[in-house]
């Protein structure tokens, strides 16, 4: 029961991973995006389309991947190279991502042949979930760590890379101070344009590949308009509880997963809460951790300071 | 004195970016007016490339809206919590007070109305209203000034606590949806019970009563911000918490009285919809207003007028939108995409009225 409650946790976590990563990225960087709901859906509907036209998880993949880069093109095109208002911009990509899967799902719904499109058998087959020769043979853990599907495993890899990168890297140290302070990054020889577009758009590829998690395995291979549902903006607060740390992430994404699926798993007959504490209890925490980070008033673990606030070399 | 314009070529980029001085309201006008064509022109080449008119949809969209009364009076139900969420975000920006969670607080006003509407239906319909009113503004205000708290106590983020505040407020509905407010007559289906006819909003001209509310907030928050010496402050606060500080006044009382502020008028726009647009409580009381509501705050620079106009401009493109569907067989989330296009494209434009591009002088010419 606990190996089964904490199997699906990782799954229904995963695409929260993704988000995740790939929102700490950016803001590393910065640039606060609060249009990871969005990219997550633009991810969603693409690599659901990639997959059910070619029936490749690689293509379906790389082009969640690619529409997730396109859409955070243009948010750092506006606020990096425009320096339009973080926020006012994320939002609007939030409308114009949803809008953009849901317009045009609802064409493919409408030119799938009984209205309802599913993806290729060989895809679905290859998306689901295999235990790994041997190691998925193990007891408890066998189970746990190693019978996941694909995508898990990538989420994982994506987010230690990630973690690696900007606690052990140089480029992962520029990025930082851009972060932080882009005008003493700036005068030390940084070129903070080019830094904040390369991990924008980074981050946005890796929340769009989230969002194509959500499309091809949680909807169990067939297109659902409102697939993303709310999964960008949780992502969004993973980041806080993950204090901007994309192998804080991994543990946090099962704590959240964990939260979502818990009200399947608690016997009612012994603990009797409403189903929307459960729902809501990712949010509350995600409030106090904000609340004691900015307490104890440290540096670690806190949002980097130049997030939200465009940078222009002649302002000082 | 100047260097040798040979040299110059080597070190100076092509272009580079230049602060403007403020430009006169005129400029600025012709300015926004001039980017709203570009934007329009921009998603009728969206609309062109999925093969169908540009100028037959726009004109399906505004015909849509206002083809008949009730058309015209959709349209006005859209613009209600709108423009009220507006004009209540609008406080908090001033004050560069990064409030993001209108949603949550209109839907806390609508709980908080709610309540009256559910166990005081018997009271007098004006007493009622009145009370309901002030309940509204009670929840909003209050579910802002948490953030606000600790913002001032502790520094905590408000961008980031204020998005998380939305959701809880959201789960709060959902819970009493399910347990405390579960409508016994729906037979186990988790609702609340619409409101009695006492509870509700009287209509005016076929709208109910929140778009004269909406239309008194725009002057009063006008006169608010612009002449009164609370408006005043805020605009030290927001320019410059220390000078506001140096010139003595107490920073942490005007962010608390702000917040509570912007969130007690966002909690009207949830009262208005509660009790006059569905009459009931309902996870979609806000529905995304609360966010599109500080894309509109924002376009408009603040200002309270052109927060009008750009209200009933989002809500002829929602509410003509919906005809899309019969007339083109085109899904209605094609008024996302099209506010996204027009809105990347207004954003984009905002840069050329606050920098200009100085391009480098070509050839051998010398300067002096």
């Amino acid at each position: 029961m606990i190996i089964n409650f904490l199997f699906a946790a990782i799954k229904a976590g995963t695409p929260l991973l993704f988000g995740t990563t790939g929102e700490i990225m950016t803001q590393k960087t910065g640039n606060l995006n609060l249009g990871v709901e969005g990219m997550m859906f633009m991810g969603a509907f693409v690599g659901f389309f990639t997959g059910y036209k070619t029936g490749s998880i690689t293509l379906a993949l790389l082009a969640a991947f690619a529409v997730g880069v396109f859409a955070a093109l243009i948010y750092a095109f506006l606020t990096v190279s425009l320096r339009a208002n973080q926020n006012v911009t994320g939002l609007t990509l939030t409308i114009f991502g949803t809008g953009f899967a849901q317009f045009f799902g609802e064409r493919m719904i409408a030119a799938a042949p009984d209205k309802s499109p599913k993806l290729p058998a060989e895809l679905v087959a290859a998306l689901s979930e295999k235990a790994i020769p041997l190691l998925g043979d193990i007891p408890y853990i066998g189970k746990l760590l190693f019978s996941h599907n694909i995508i898990v495993y990538l989420g994982v890899c994506i987010a230690f890379i990630c973690g690696i990168y900007i606690n052990r890297t140089k480029a992962g140290l520029n990025m930082r101070a851009v972060g932080e302070n882009p005008a003493a990054a700036d005068a030390a020889g940084i070129n903070v344009t080019a830094v904040k577009y390369i991990h924008i758009l980074a981050g946005g590829g890796i929340c769009g590949i989230g969002g194509a998690y959500l499309s091809l395995i949680n909807g169990g291979g067939v297109w659902n308009n409102s697939c993303v549902n709310g999964q960008g903006w949780i992502a969004v607060a993973l980041v806080i509880f993950a204090s901007w740390s994309p192998v804080k992430a991994i543990l946090g994404s099962l704590i959240f997963g964990a939260f979502s699926v818990l009200q399947f798993y608690v016997p009612k007959d012994i603990i009797e809460l409403p189903n929307a504490f459960y729902i809501a209890l990712p949010f509350l925490i995600t409030i106090i951790v904000l609340v004691f980070t900015s307490m104890k008033k440290s540096k670690e673990g806190a949002q980097p300071a130049g997030c939200g606030i465009n940078y222009f070399r002649e302002d000082r | 004195m100047r260097e040798s314009s040979s040299k110059r070529h080597y070190n100076e980029p092509l272009a580079r970016i230049v602060k403007k001085d403020a430009m006169s309201n005129q400029r600025m006008a012709a300015y926004s007016v001039f980017a709203l064509i570009l934007a329009i022109a921009a998603g009728g080449v969206f609309i062109f490339s999925l093969g169908y008119n540009p100028f037959k949809v726009y004109a399906t969209i505004v015909s849509g809206a206002f083809r008949s009364s009730i058309s015209t009076q959709g349209t006005i139900k859209i613009a209600i919590p709108l423009l009220i969420a507006s004009l209540g975000i609008t406080h908090a920006f001033k004050m560069q007070f990064w409030n993001i969670g209108a949603e949550g607080q209109i839907i806390m006003g609508g709980i908080f109305a709610t309540y009256f509407a559910l166990f005081h239906s018997d009271w007098p319909h004006w007493l009622l209203m009145l009370v309901m009113c002030a309940a509204g503004m009670l929840g909003g205000g209050l579910w802002a000034l948490i953030p606000a708290f600790f913002k001032t106590k502790y520094g905590t983020n408000e961008t980031l606590f204020t998005l998380m505040l939305n959701y809880i407020a959201l789960y709060m509905i959902k819970y009493l949806a399910e347990g405390p407010w579960l409508d016994p007559k729906a037979s186990g289906f988790p609702k609340i019970a619409s409101f009695e006819k006492n509870a509700r909003l009287d209509e005016v001209f076929g709208v109910h009563a929140g778009w004269i509310i909406g239309l008194v907030l725009v002057g009063v928050v006008y006169f608010y911000l612009k002449y009164s010496k609370q408006g005043y402050e805020i605009a030290i606060v927001g320019e410059s918490e220390n000078t506001a500080r140096y010139a003595g006044m107490n920073v942490k009382k005007i962010i608390m009285r702000t917040m509570f502020l912007s969130g007690a008028i966002c909690g009207i726009a949830g009262m208005t919809q509660v009790s006059g647009a569905a009459y009931t409580l309902s996870e979609g009381v806000a529905g995304g207003v609360g966010f599109t509501a500080i894309i509109v705050a924002w376009l408009a620079k603040l200002n309270p007028f052109v927060i009008l106009l750009v209200t009933i401009g989002f809500s002829v493109l929602e509410k003509g939108s919906s005809v899309m569907q019969s007339s083109f067989g085109l899904p209605t989330s094609v008024s996302d995409i099209l506010q996204g296009i027009i809105l990347f494209f207004i954003l984009g434009c905002d840069f050329f009225t606050r920098y200009k591009l100085i391009f480098r002088k070509g050839g051998q010419k010398n300067d002096n």
